[in-house]
């Protein structure tokens, strides 16, 4: 049957340099000395450690707990000893730290008890809390945390599910490898995401120069004789398995600004998602390892089947990376990025290890004016015009990039690839991004600070107000104990009425207290024994009796 | 004549009681003027502007009684936008009112702590927890790093540290290329 096929706006067509990848089948990788693995892999929150340093961890173990909804698991690749849980380098452009688990394989890669479900009968919310917490997420680059795209929308169906095998990008060739050799298993895959989508078809895109994936994924899709899937080759041309663009070839819908593929009926995933998917859901056993091309200047290029927490020169070291490498490249020539080390695990990110040196990747040429040749524009497969974005970027007029939809970019870099003056227009994007970002974070954080501030100042006017209430009930009180008691006896003068008396008689009230309790306390020196001292001390008292007016309380003991 | 006195009358009478009715019914409380300032201030609630807190300072820049170069929480580009809103000219940060540092939290050295309750007085913004007589500590999420807690310590337990960088809060730097040398 033949399909209309759209087309999205732009693209370009780079040099493929897929076939150096693609001889070899996949292979696996010995295990390293250590595996280091990072517990924030995914977006959404950083899963919190569920082991200590001298812990035994089986293989599938659960390592790190998904951090709410909105985050994933993360799972011991192979079994051994936990050496440490410390912040380290982690595969990102910043050279940061994270948070991970440092494991020592004891070489038996035994397996614990795997949390099995029975997929037929558990209901699709279990299904999605079981995949959360068997670590999968989307692994065409993302990584989303692929239960929170498997839900169908608010009529409860989708119409399309979306299959990602383009992989557009130079040099990666994991999903082609991965269709290829495991497409039976990958279908099992999609027909689970189907059943918990309820989705109405399945279209498979895989882009033309992937002749021989296309036909095992046919094979086994007639093999298993399910209706409904069809895997479609679409024209090769980058960015082809970018979502939106691939959702635009292959149903022709558009999804606009601000808006998901999910209001149109339409949900995307990867093939390597599908195919973990089968593995947690039919085998119990969570996501532990993904295939990573490695490519460029290495002498095979190949594709392994590689543990998460690999140290990435533990994998190239099997290809043989040549001398004059400089630097590791984490995803393909457009979009991948620089390593800050040799030695930094593999993610569940991690599609491609691309393998630089100076002469395979020159530095570019100097960046030169914009002449406004509007090349960008055609390229831009999100119809954006990067030369406007640019513009503001470079004068860090951030509102200004975001009035012209910046956060719809997709980074991809075609605008950069056919930038005549060599800008590194992405380079300004992700730059503009990630101070917007700040900015909004500082301006959450200002808002908070401002809230507490005020509700400060409320507070301390409020406890303010209820002391002088208090003190107010309290002196009311008082007042009227006075009043009661001053009647009663009727010694005191006969009381006027009026507030002034009322201050008069608590004046005298509280005077006459003070008396009482001078009157009470006797001087405590009076058990001196010496006579001389006693005399002094009469004398004193009678001076102090003199000065004092009378009173009709008797005088302190002691006098002589 | 009559007439025409009659009308001009009639007009001046609608229109001054659409004009009361307007002022009545669209009455705008409190100055919009402020709000906008004090969206821009950085709510630290430092009192380093010679203000205390950052409402009142806005108000004092509405009201022409203060320069806008008086917040170093706010930095340059905070007097940046000030000067944009209220078309005054720029101006460098005053030294007087201190000088822009990197964006820190207030930590307490907890083994040193008496638990006065000085510092809890003291923040702005209610990020200190404790009690008298028991150890004080700091929420950091909430902390403006206003500095306030330092002084009020009788055993100088608090410190300001840096923010550190982590992988949320990174970010990508400004495109600079490295100009060689021809060989």
């Amino acid at each position: 049957m033949l399909r209309k096929l759209f087309k999205f706006h732009g693209g370009v067509k780079p040099q493929t340099n897929k076939e150096q990848s693609t001889t070899t089948p996949i292979a696996p990788v010995p295990l390293p000395d250590r595996l280091v693995i990072p517990l924030h892999q995914s977006v959404g929150g950083h899963p919190r450690p569920l082991v200590q340093p001298g812990d035994r961890v089986f293989k599938g173990q659960r390592i790190g707990g998904a951090d709410g909804n909105l985050s994933s698991a993360v799972h011991a690749s192979t079994s051994g000893i936990v050496r440490d849980v410390l912040p380290a380098v982690m595969p990102h452009t910043s050279g940061l730290t994270t948070l991970s688990v440092v494991i020592e394989p004891d070489g038996e890669d035994r397996w614990g008890e795997l949390d099995r479900i029975n997929v037929r009968a558990a209901t699709p919310d279990e299904l999605r809390d079981y995949l959360r917490d068997a670590g999968v997420v989307g692994l065409g680059g993302a990584v989303f945390p692929s239960h929170l795209k498997l839900k169908p929308g608010k009529e409860g169906s989708l119409d399309t599910l979306v299959i990602n095998g383009a992989e557009c990008e130079p040099f990666i060739t994991c999903d082609d490898m991965l269709m290829r050799e495991r497409a039976a298993d990958m279908l099992k895959g999609i027909s689970a995401m189907r059943h918990m989508l309820q989705a109405r078809e399945v279209l498979i895109g895989i882009e033309d120069n992937k002749p021989e994936a296309l036909a095992a994924i046919q094979a086994a899709l007639s093999a298993s004789g399910e209706k409904g899937i069809e895997a479609i080759a679409i024209p090769t041309r980058y960015p082809a398995g970018g979502a939106k663009q691939l959702i635009r070839v292959l149903t022709g819908i558009e999804v606009p600004h601000g808006r998901r593929s999910t209001d149109f009926g339409v949900q995307c995933f990867n093939v390597g998602t599908a195919y973990s998917i089968h593995d947690a859901l039919e085998h119990g056993r969570p996501l532990l390892s993904r295939v990573v091309t490695v490519a460029g200047n290495v002498k095979a290029p190949r594709n392994y089947e590689v543990l998460i927490g690999t140290p990435m020169d533990h994998v190239v070291r099997l290809a043989g990376a040549r001398h004059d490498t400089d630097r590791y490249i984490m995803g393909g020539p457009m979009m991948g990025v620089r390593m800050p080390a040799f030695d930094v695990p593999v993610v569940k990110a991690t599609n491609c290890i691309l393998v630089g040196s100076p002469a395979l990747f020159p530095p570019p040429p100097p960046e030169m004016p914009c002449i406004r040749c509007g090349e960008c524009a055609k390229a831009c497969p999100a119809d954006l015009a990067p030369f406007e974005m640019y513009w503001f970027s470079r004068a860090r007029n951030f509102g200004k990039t975001q009035e012209y939809h910046l956060f719809d970019c997709i980074e991809c870099g075609c605008c950069s690839f056919v930038c005549p003056s060599h800008i590194p227009l992405v380079d300004y994007f992700r730059f503009s991004k990630s101070e917007i970002w700040a900015r909004e974070r500082e301006k959450e954080a200002a808002d908070t600070a401002r809230e507490r501030f005020e509700f400060k100042n409320l507070r301390q006017e409020r406890e303010k107000q209820e002391k002088a209430e208090k003190l107010a009930a309290k002196a009311a009180a008082t007042r009227e104990k006075v009043a009661g008691e001053t009647a009663a006896p009727g010694a005191a003068p006969a009381a006027k009425p009026g507030g002034d008396d009322a201050k008069r008689a608590l004046i005298e009230a509280a005077m006459e207290k003070a008396r009482q309790q001078k009157a009470q306390v006797a001087p405590k020196n009076t058990d001196v024994t010496n006579p001389g001292v006693q005399a002094e001390m009469a004398a004193i008292d009678a001076r102090r009796a003199a000065l004092e007016p009378p009173t009709e309380t008797p005088p302190p003991a002691g006098q002589a | 004549m009559l007439t025409a006195l009659l009308v001009m009358t009639g007009i001046a009478l609608l229109l001054g009681a659409g004009l009361g009715f307007a002022s009545i019914k669209f009455k705008v409380e409190g100055d919009p003027l402020v709000d906008k300032i004090d969206a821009i201030l950085p709510q630290t609630q430092c009192g380093q502007c010679g203000f205390p807190g950052c409402r009142p300072y806005a108000n004092a820049i509405a009201g022409g009684e203060a320069e806008i170069n008086q917040c170093p929480p706010g930095g340059e580009e905070g007097i940046r936008k000030l000067a944009d809103l209220l078309g005054r000219e720029f101006k460098p940060l005053s030294e007087e009112h201190g000088v822009e540092k990197p964006k820190s939290v207030a930590v307490i050295d907890e083994a040193t702590c008496i638990g006065c309750t000085l510092c809890i007085q003291a923040c702005p913004v209610d990020a200190i927890v404790g009690a008298a007589k028991q150890m004080h500590t700091i929420i950091a999420a909430d902390c403006t790093g206003c500095e306030l807690c330092l002084a009020p310590c009788p055993v100088d337990c608090i410190a300001m540290e840096p923010i550190a960088e982590t992988v949320d809060t990174w970010k990508w730097r400004y495109p600079v290329f490295q100009i060689r040398h021809a060989a």
